[in-house]
């Protein structure tokens, strides 16, 4: 039951990959979890927007965060 | 549309299809006033790399597209040297791309233009541009990766820059020092400067908008998203709009310039250059554009492109237009080469796998 409640983050760094990589790996991290935070390093450019649009269609929050080499996008999956 | 979200792209799309079919009337051959194969493929002639006289010029759109998405990324804070993902595999099959556009005769922006100029011989080839594009996506979503990049050393993003630069400049300054056709479509350019700035602009809003015409085709058979497309779709309309304008409108199949009506050919030649489009991450323009931000694994994408458009012409496996009434198309040689083409391709992408994540 604590196990099924803990929240669940995954990180995955797709930093160096050209789309559509960051963005199946991302879809794929999400459609993993039930419920919680996938957290995706991304460089500067394309990916960043693709990502954030794929999880913004599939109704879930985005929120991006810059970072020293790139971006942080954090996708809320509520379940 | 989320006109919010979507006006880069189709604002790039339409400027580019303004451009595309202006350049034409202006000087640029008929339905290829940009075309990044062709055009590749006339500079790899105007350095001596192939001997295929009527098609040797330097063109200074593709200086243009490059640093104008230097330009646009550095001003936007895009600008990243990386590389090192696979780079030997992308020359390869920037290599096998361009066997496949010259097969056709056209890029995938000269083949959305020339259907804009009712040039139907290009409807076989944006379908096997489609198959293609749908292979490719097959293959990524099975696994396939050419790896991550990492920071490089900063010489390393902008070779290609310096490159085109130097080899535009000596054009310019010392007079037949690269080769230039007399006659046929290399013979056929505007003025440089209206070349260059063109390329400029194309190249900085192609950068800002992400247009690609095989991300278009891409992200709506992976994830049904239509950002890219619409891209794709401005450009079209834009150039018809020009097209029919400027009386360049040409419905039909017969006498298309620079073109053949060899349909299977024209299927099968797109086909393997949207299968390797959406395996190295973009169409021939995008390479050109991720090469501008600093992309050194894009940049040697271009350099094989180079190759394979020196190869491809003399070995003879580039297609001959239409002419007089007699069908063209690929010789013997460039179907068995263009059949090859497609077995490679199939097998770096069947062998290439994402490392296991640890996520």
């Amino acid at each position: 039951m604590l196990q099924r409640e803990a929240k669940i983050e995954i990180e995955i760094d797709c930093r160096g990959l050209l789309c559509p990589e960051p963005v199946i790996r991302a879809r794929r991290a999400l459609e993993a979890i039930e419920k919680g935070k996938v957290i995706v390093l991304v460089d500067p450019g394309a990916p960043k927007e693709n990502i954030s649009r794929m999880a913004r269609s599939m109704g879930y929050d985005v929120e991006v965060e810059p970072t020293e080499d790139g971006f942080k996008v954090i996708v809320k999956k509520s379940g | 549309m989320r006109w919010g979200t979507s006006l880069s792209v189709v604002l790039a799309g339409a400027l580019f299809g303004i451009l595309a079919a202006s350049l034409s009337k202006l000087g640029n051959p008929p339905n290829m006033g940009v075309c990044v194969a062709c055009f590749l493929r006339d500079i790899a002639g105007a350095l001596g790399l192939h001997n295929a006289e009527k098609v040797q010029y330097m063109r200074p759109e593709i200086v243009g597209f490059v640093l104008g998405a230097y330009i646009s990324a550095m001003l936007f804070g895009e600008f990243k040297p990386r590389g090192g993902s696979s780079p030997l595999l992308r020359f390869v099959l920037g290599m096998l791309l361009m066997f496949g556009a010259l097969v056709f005769l056209g890029c995938p922006a000269r083949m959305m233009l020339r259907l804009s100029a009712g040039d139907m011989t290009a409807v076989a080839a944006l379908v096997g541009w489609i198959v293609g594009v749908y292979i490719g996506v097959q293959f990524f979503k099975a696994g396939f990766s050419l790896g991550a990049a990492s920071k490089v050393y900063s010489l390393n993003a902008i070779v290609l820059h310096l490159f085109l630069v130097t080899i535009l400049l000596l054009n310019l300054l010392i007079p037949n020092i690269l080769r230039s056709s007399i006659s046929g479509p290399g013979a056929m350019h505007t003025n440089w400067l209206i070349s260059l700035c063109a390329g400029l602009l194309i190249g900085s809003l192609a950068q800002r908008g992400r247009l690609c015409f095989a991300g278009g085709f891409r992200d709506l058979i992976l994830i049904g998203d239509a950002h890219l497309f619409w891209g794709v779709i401005s450009f079209f309309i834009s150039a018809l709009i020009i097209n029919i304008a400027l009386g360049q409108f040409n419905f039909g199949i017969s006498n298309q310039p620079v073109a053949h009506s060899a349909h299977i050919w024209n299927f099968a030649g797109m086909m393997l250059a949207g299968i390797c489009a959406v395996l190295i991450g973009g169409c021939p323009l995008r390479q050109l554009v991720l090469a501008g931000e600093g992309n050194s694994d894009s940049a040697l994408t271009v350099f094989g492109m180079l190759f394979g458009a020196a190869l491809a012409h003399n070995l003879k496996l580039a297609a001959t237009p239409d002419a007089q009434g007699i069908i063209g198309g690929p010789s013997i040689h460039g179907k068995v080469a263009l059949l090859i083409a497609i077995c490679a391709v199939i097998l770096i992408a069947s062998i290439s796998r994402e490392k296991t994540e640890q996520s």
